[in-house]
């Protein structure tokens, strides 16, 4: 379980993470979305005990970060920013390393290293130093660190960065095959990423928290949202048609592909008025298709003008 | 404990992970030799001592110690280590105490790679090998005092070079603060207590009255004291510049 409450950090007069407080439960994968400086890592760090709060608190797993700090960061997992190791150990000296000082030796150490080298398949580097691995490889390597002794907690910042496009798929599976006993909260800004492997999102832009709820929830603030798009060659026709349906309250076409848009009234569906209204014009239409939210959508609207001032991430 | 012998041997094995270590050991064996025998007059002075290689250990440590030191936590910080190594259960303690004592170790590894010359002398002659370990013991006090200052100065930079030339100016200052070029400075502008005080600071006169076959108290003190208040000045750079 991880809660903060109130927790900031100032910096002089800037304020970088300002007053925020959330509460994850175990079995949660909260997922941190914010424009670069939002305050993502700053939170980050001061849950994980690397910095000191400038006032609020943390506590992780029950144990408060700052009176607390072992018992904390015993129950915690931690991926910095940028994943970094010691480059000029080889990938089993510094697992090695982790596990001694998390105080895992002998066969139980050796058990949680096969495990995490197992689940980040890095079998074939064990003997490499880290220094000459690729940047995917050299995450992973930082990753297995972090559930190495089989964290309750874990917090992974940016964990998916620079990793290509299988990579990412393994890393969320990993992330979701641990969700079910953890608590895990992860920063990114890749927004498919939270549809991927979270069960719940918190924005914050400008050191402040702007939304914190459910992907789908997100999503259905968006004005895509149960909208209906459609491609035709018969632009103009589709249009006066799509005009005619009551709960239609605003039709957008695209200046490159000409596909049209429709956007219900509020909380209204439209589909099936939508496919009814273009049947009786005899309109032949392409492909039709219900809306999901967009994410992006909702992000940019959330973000913009709450002033992404924060200097730091 | 464990925490802190754990990082001792990660730092220390890192050390022999790169050239830095035997760059070092085979510099200061070779100056350390050159020093005792061409400026120090080994053969010349007729003597079954090693007083001419002891003298020159202070200038060399001058040097040599803050090239070893400045890594100790500049790297930590420009790497982005210090957040995994600082987020695991450790204190700042055991993290400054284990990544010191690694150093400390590594340039006892060199200091005891000399004993050729201990040797030497005692096929020469017949020296006073209490001396001798009594200026071994000093020797690597001083150089302990040292790297504890490069320590901390080393925490408060992120840039090598800067924490090199900190350390080597800081250090030079206390070398010499029992002589006339800090004293003159120091009684220009302050009253004579405090030119006192910082005469006792020197680490040439502790060093080189434990060189004399004496280990005084005093003395012991005085290094292990320089080393507790550095280190405990790192403590509380670290915690500072974390945030920055």
């Amino acid at each position: 379980m991880i809660e903060t409450r109130e927790l900031s950090k100032r910096y002089g007069n800037l304020t970088a993470v300002d007053a925020i407080s959330f509460k994850v439960e175990p079995g949660q994968v909260l997922g941190f979305l914010g424009p670069n400086g939002a305050g993502k890592s700053t939170t980050m760090k001061m849950i994980a005990g690397f910095l000191a709060p400038t006032s609020g608190s943390a506590s992780v797993a029950g144990f408060d970060v700052e009176t607390r700090p072992l018992e904390a960061r015993r129950a915690l997992g931690y991926l910095p920013e940028g994943a970094p190791s010691y480059g000029e150990m080889a990938v089993r000296e510094f697992l090695d390393f982790i596990a001694s000082m998390r105080g895992l030796d002998g066969d139980a150490g050796e058990r949680r290293i096969d495990d995490a080298v197992g689940r980040l398949q890095l079998e074939a580097v064990l003997e490499q130093p880290i220094d000459t691995l690729s940047k995917g490889f050299k995450r992973r390597v930082g990753l297995a660190g972090a559930i190495l002794h089989d964290p309750k907690v874990l917090i992974l910042d940016e964990p998916t960065d620079g990793l290509d496009p299988n990579q990412k798929q393994e890393v969320r599976s990993l992330i979701n095959s641990m969700a079910r006993d953890k608590t895990i909260v992860i920063s990114t800004h890749l927004l498919e990423e939270v549809h991927a492997v979270c069960t719940r999102a918190i924005i914050i832009a400008g050191g402040r928290m702007l939304a914190d709820a459910t992907p789908s929830e997100l999503e259905a603030r968006s004005r895509y949202f149960q909208a209906v798009s459609l491609s035709t060659a018969n632009v103009e026709q589709a249009k006066a048609a799509l005009s005619r349906v009551a709960d239609v309250a605003a039709i957008e076409i695209d200046p490159q592909d000409q596909r049209i848009t429709a956007f219900p009234k509020p909380g209204r569906q439209i589909f099936v008025a939508v496919s009814d209204a273009l049947k009786a014009q005899n309109v032949t239409v392409r492909e039709l298709a219900l809306e999901p939210g967009r994410l992006d959508e909702v992000f940019r609207s959330i973000t913009q003008g709450a002033g992404g001032k924060g200097a730091r991430t | 404990m464990k925490p802190t012998l754990t990082i001792f041997k990660r730092e220390l094995r890192s050390y022999f992970a790169t050239p830095v270590a035997y760059v070092f050991i085979v510099i200061f064996l070779l100056l350390a030799g050159a020093f005792s025998f061409y400026l120090g007059g080994f053969y010349e002075r007729g003597q079954a001592d090693l007083q001419p290689f002891f003298t020159f250990h202070p200038w060399l440590y001058l040097f040599l110690v803050p090239a070893v030191s400045m890594r100790l936590w500049a790297e930590e910080r420009k790497s982005g280590t210090i957040e995994l190594l600082l987020t695991l259960p450790v204190t700042l303690w055991q993290a400054v105490l284990g990544k010191f004592f690694a150093a400390w170790a590594f340039i006892a590894i060199a200091l005891v790679l000399t004993f050729p010359i201990w040797l030497t002398v005692n096929y020469l002659g017949s020296p006073d090998n209490g001396v001798i370990f009594a200026s071994y013991v000093g020797s690597l006090l001083m150089a302990g005092a040292f790297l504890a200052v490069g320590s901390c100065l080393s925490a408060a930079t992120r840039n090598q070079v800067i924490a090199f030339i900190l350390t080597v100016a800081i250090c030079f200052v206390l070398l010499l603060a029992g002589y006339p070029l800090v004293l003159g400075a120091i009684g220009a502008i302050a009253p004579q207590g405090v030119v006192d005080a910082v005469a006792g600071l020197s680490f040439l006169t502790h060093f080189e009255a434990i060189g004399k076959g004496v280990i005084d108290l005093r003395d012991l003190v005085y290094f292990v004291l320089t080393i507790v208040v550095w280190l405990y000045a790192s403590t509380v750079v670290i915690d500072m510049k974390k945030a920055a």
